[in-house]
């Protein structure tokens, strides 16, 4: 039983952390930045989703109808706003080596913080969602709906952007411009255009996660550090695939809890079950440095 | 313009090219010494903060700026010092000079022990991987309480040099300086020797820095050996400036700050870990400066230093990529070629982003 | 045409029925060739016939799956990679793989690097012992640029010059560590009639004043008939012959390959 709902709220994490890496992982595929920021953009995304539902409340209309107009709005806001934010940021600076872009990602990470704080002040707040409270009995296990609802959505979004990515132009294009961007600029795609496309399509994934996380978390500028377990799903799964990452996540996300709980019974020291992730990663990365699904190749000289 | 007319390849190694850097260093180190005696105790004491901090930031330069491993999570090293040397000079006893160099080699020792499972790992998953040891090293911080004092900290005391206590701002200050300028000297010497080199290769292209034999492996052992190493000390004489440690006090944002400070300063050279410290050490001051003008809604946000902060590297990399020194070396090329100065001097040549999966 | 004076018979360096596989693939299928001391030895072929490949598996970069190397005598197939330099093989690349963030004085210098002797912790305090040695790799250094005309690009960043330019810093560097046998691998692509010819004439000096042995991969057959002593081509990871380059150009599997039957 107690198995059941650690799994159960393993899984759910593990969706989050799965999706936040997928937008890390889509934005290094194409454009080989790494955005140590996409956790702060899902913090940024909670708070919209909480801005549009409390307007809403205030209007009057009940839960379900201000959360299903909410949550498609923000994830259309953040995705304008991760456009524009590659648009004016990330675009000067395509040339330079990655290190650079880490650092600023990282900076953008602290402005985000600082202004959240500014804006929505830095208390914690929670958001009223149609899943929060409810409970589902499945076999005998009493189940919160938020996590039944994160592991729903994740797939459903996993599912939208596979259909994206193998059928439509634009995913095709993609590829293209992330395999090799000379070439793909020469073939008279769009390359910069695509980036930022791709940037608001990773930002209004980070938000879905946050809409979907805040329910079992509260809302506050460091809500992001989430972002940084993710980060080492995304280093186990290899950057290099978008399934590797959301696996690499779901693994994470089941392993701590049960590591939290059994752990010190198991005779782990203290302080090891919340670094776990940063333990497995480093492990993973001194196996197989390239990650699971590398995508590093040896240079051709 | 100058032209320098030289007739030997000394004039070329050896540390200053000609009479006129003499001067100037010379110049500067005099007022440096000089200082406490002139401005007030609360700059001395600043002051020794920006030492300890540009002693960190030739630790990190060494590592990133020079050898290309980028290292996020640098302040724990800060933190293996501080505790190392704090320890030992309570619990056990040892003089002070000894201690602080242990200390230097205790951080040393775990950042080979880093460095020797990391030595696979490129680019960004390195840097990743620090950031992990790092918040793997603040949980040791945090519970290995017979060494550490845990969650809470110790306190630390003064510095006694063999007997002779430093009770004053001045002498800390000059402790500090002392340490500065003996590890930028080494610095410098490693940086203008076959080992310095090799570092500059490994960073530009590993395939032909093997062809050239160069150890590679070996010698990024030996960078990061050498940049905890120094870290350590500078973490060390941070524990007596903050007269105590605690587990916050490296946290991810010195981290960040220490990143700031070589990346702003600017990389791949010395002197821009004094810039980039000046800055780190006084920007907390001017920010409390800067709160009572303010209007509240911006002044008062706890995040507030890290907001600047963040601002601050951001407008670095998009205008000015090369830092302090970088703009310096700019307006020096400006005034000595006037007015022939050309903007596409310094300018990269790509316009589009050369991958660096192969490698 | 009588076979230059000077060369021994002795091999400087044996390739033994060369082979690497890269899953499916043998990019270098058996290939076996000698190249004596002193002689300028080249290998021709069409584009994806293994030339850099063999390169890449005397340097050591890659592994063979099957076969030997031997220099001077010994046995390298299994050597590290940062070793090959100091046992005297130096190599260019195709495609430049100079420090691009450095003045070419320092490239050079790094090339002493197998040469050195200095230790780490008498390079922190700069003994007179590293003095010394930084003076000298100094020292043989500017000879090399003597010899390559590059004294006006010492101290220009590897970024700001021209391709030929860079070029002949490559040629530079690997000459730098003192090596016995270079590898120059298409150490002409790239460049116009003036610029081969001066290599033409570098290369012919290397051999004649420098004493070293020379084994190069090159698609110019002016060139390559210019200097070369032996020439040995390769299609397809396999040896279709050896010879002189006019012979080896009259071959029929060598005109087949480059033309088709």
């Amino acid at each position: 039983m107690e198995v059941l709902q650690l799994l159960i709220g393993g899984v759910a994490q593990g969706c989050v952390y799965g999706l936040i890496a997928l937008g890390f992982v889509l934005i290094y595929k194409a454009t080989e930045q790494v955005n140590f920021a996409q956790g702060d953009i899902l913090m940024l995304g909670a708070y919209v989703a909480l801005t549009l539902m409390v307007e809403a409340r205030a209007l009057g209309w009940d839960v379900h109808l201000a959360f299903w107009i909410a949550l498609p709005l923000t994830m259309v806001i953040m995705g304008g706003f991760g456009y524009l934010l590659d648009r004016t940021v990330l675009r000067p600076i395509i040339g330079q080596p990655q290190f650079a872009v880490v650092i600023l990602t990282i900076a953008m990470g602290f402005v985000f913080r600082a202004a959240a704080g500014a804006i929505w002040s830095t208390e914690s707040q929670t958001l009223a969602t149609p899943f929060t409270g409810k409970k589902v009995t499945l076999g005998g296990a009493v189940l919160g709906a938020e996590s039944l609802a994160i592991i729903a959505g994740t797939v459903i979004l996993a599912a939208v952007l596979y259909a994206f990515f193998r059928f439509t132009r634009i995913g095709v294009a993609m590829q293209a411009a992330s395999q090799n961007q000379l070439a793909a600029y020469y073939m008279g795609i769009p390359v910069k255009v695509i980036f930022s496309l791709i940037w608001g399509i990773s930002a209004a994934v980070a938000a879905a996660a946050g809409v979907l996380l805040a329910p079992i978390a509260t809302i506050d500028p460091e809500m992001g550090f989430i972002g940084l377990k993710a980060f080492a799903a995304a280093v186990i799964g290899g950057f290099g695939s978008l399934p590797g990452a959301l696996i690499a996540g779901l693994m994470l996300g089941t392993i701590e809890p049960f590591a939290a709980a059994y752990g010190t019974r198991a005779g782990l020291p203290k302080g090891v079950p919340e670094v776990s992730a940063y333990i497995l990663m480093l492990v993973v990365l001194i196996v197989r440095p390239q990650g699971l699904f590398a995508q590093v190749y040896r240079k051709k000289v | 313009m100058r032209n320098i007319f030289k007739t030997s390849y000394v004039q070329d190694i050896r540390l200053f090219e000609h009479a006129g850097h003499y001067f100037w260093y010379g110049l500067l180190l005099i007022a440096v010494f000089a200082a406490p005696q002139i401005i007030p105790q609360f700059f001395v004491g600043e002051m020794s903060l920006v030492f300890v901090y540009a002693i960190a930031g030739i630790g990190l330069m060494l590592l990133t700026g020079y050898t290309g491993l980028a290292s996020l999570g640098h302040a724990a090293f800060l933190g293996v010092g501080a505790y190392a040397h704090n320890y030992f000079v309570t619990k056990l006893g040892i003089p002070f000079p000894f201690a602080l160099v242990m200390a230097g080699f205790v951080s040393a020792a775990v950042g080979i022990a880093f460095a020797l499972p990391a030595l696979r790992m490129t680019g960004i998953y390195l840097a990743i991987a620090t950031l992990a040891f790092a918040v793997i090293l603040d949980q040791v911080f945090s519970h290995w309480g017979s060494v550490t004092g845990g969650f809470r900290g110790v306190p630390v005391a003064r510095p006694n040099l063999f007997g002779w206590p430093m009770a004053t701002e001045t002498h800390f200050y000059y402790l500090c300086l002392v340490v500065l300028i003996l590890v930028t000297l080494g610095a410098r010497n490693i940086l203008r020797s076959a080992t310095g080199r090799a570092m500059m290769a490994i960073r530009d292209s590993e395939i032909s820095a093997q062809s050239m034999g160069i150890h590679i492996a070996r010698t990024k052992v030996t960078a990061f050996g050498l940049s905890t190493f120094i870290t350590g000390i500078a973490g060390g004489l941070l524990a007596h400036k903050l007269q105590f440690v605690s587990p916050e006090a490296f946290s991810i944002i010195l981290s960040i700050q220490l990143l700031l400070m070589i990346v702003v300063g600017g990389l791949g050279s010395l002197h821009g870990c004094f810039y980039g410290a000046v800055i780190v050490a006084f920007l907390p001051q001017f920010l409390a400066l800067m709160k009572d003008v303010l209007p509240p809604s911006i002044g008062q946000i706890p995040g507030l230093q890290g907001g600047v902060f963040g601002l601050i590297l951001v407008l670095f990399i998009l205008l000015e990529p090369y830092g302090i020194y970088g703009r310096w070396r700019k307006i020096r090329l400006f005034f000595e070629v006037f007015p022939l100065y050309r903007r596409a001097t310094f300018k990269r040549q790509r316009g589009y982003l050369k991958t660096e999966r192969m490698r | 045409m009588t076979a230059p004076s000077g060369i021994a018979n002795a091999a400087l360096l044996e390739a033994k029925k060369l082979t690497i596989q890269f899953g499916g693939l043998r990019a270098v299928d058996e290939v076996s060739f000698d190249v004596k001391p002193g002689e300028v030895y080249t290998i021709v072929g069409p584009n994806g016939a293994g030339k850099t490949t063999v390169f890449n598996l005397i340097s050591r970069i890659y592994d063979v799956s099957d076969g030997h190397i031997v220099f001077q005598g010994r046995d390298i197939t299994d050597v590290p990679p940062h070793r090959i330099a100091r046992m005297g093989i130096a190599r260019t690349f195709q495609n430049i793989e100079l420090f691009e963030h450095s003045t070419v004085l320092q490239n050079l210098l790094v090339g002493r690097h197998c040469r050195n002797r200095t230790n780490l912790l008498s390079e922190i305090f700069f003994t007179p012992g590293v003095l010394r040695a930084e003076v000298e790799h100094r020292d043989k250094v500017e000879r090399i640029i003597d010899f390559l005309e590059l004294q006006h690009y010492r101290e220009q960043i590897i970024a700001n010059l021209p391709y030929g330019v860079r070029k002949v810093v490559e040629l530079a560097r690997a000459l730098s560590t003192e090596p016995t046998l270079l590898l120059l691998d298409e150490p002409a692509s790239g460049l116009n009639i003036e610029e081969t010819d001066d290599l033409a004439n570098w290369i012919d000096d290397i051999k004649s004043d420098l004493k070293i042995t020379v084994l190069m991969i090159e698609h110019d057959m002016r060139l390559v008939s210019r200097v070369s002593d032996r020439v040995l081509a390769m299609n397809q990871g396999r040896v279709l012959a050896e010879g002189t380059a006019a012979e080896v150009q009259r071959h029929p599997d060598v005109v087949r390959a480059y033309l088709g039957s």
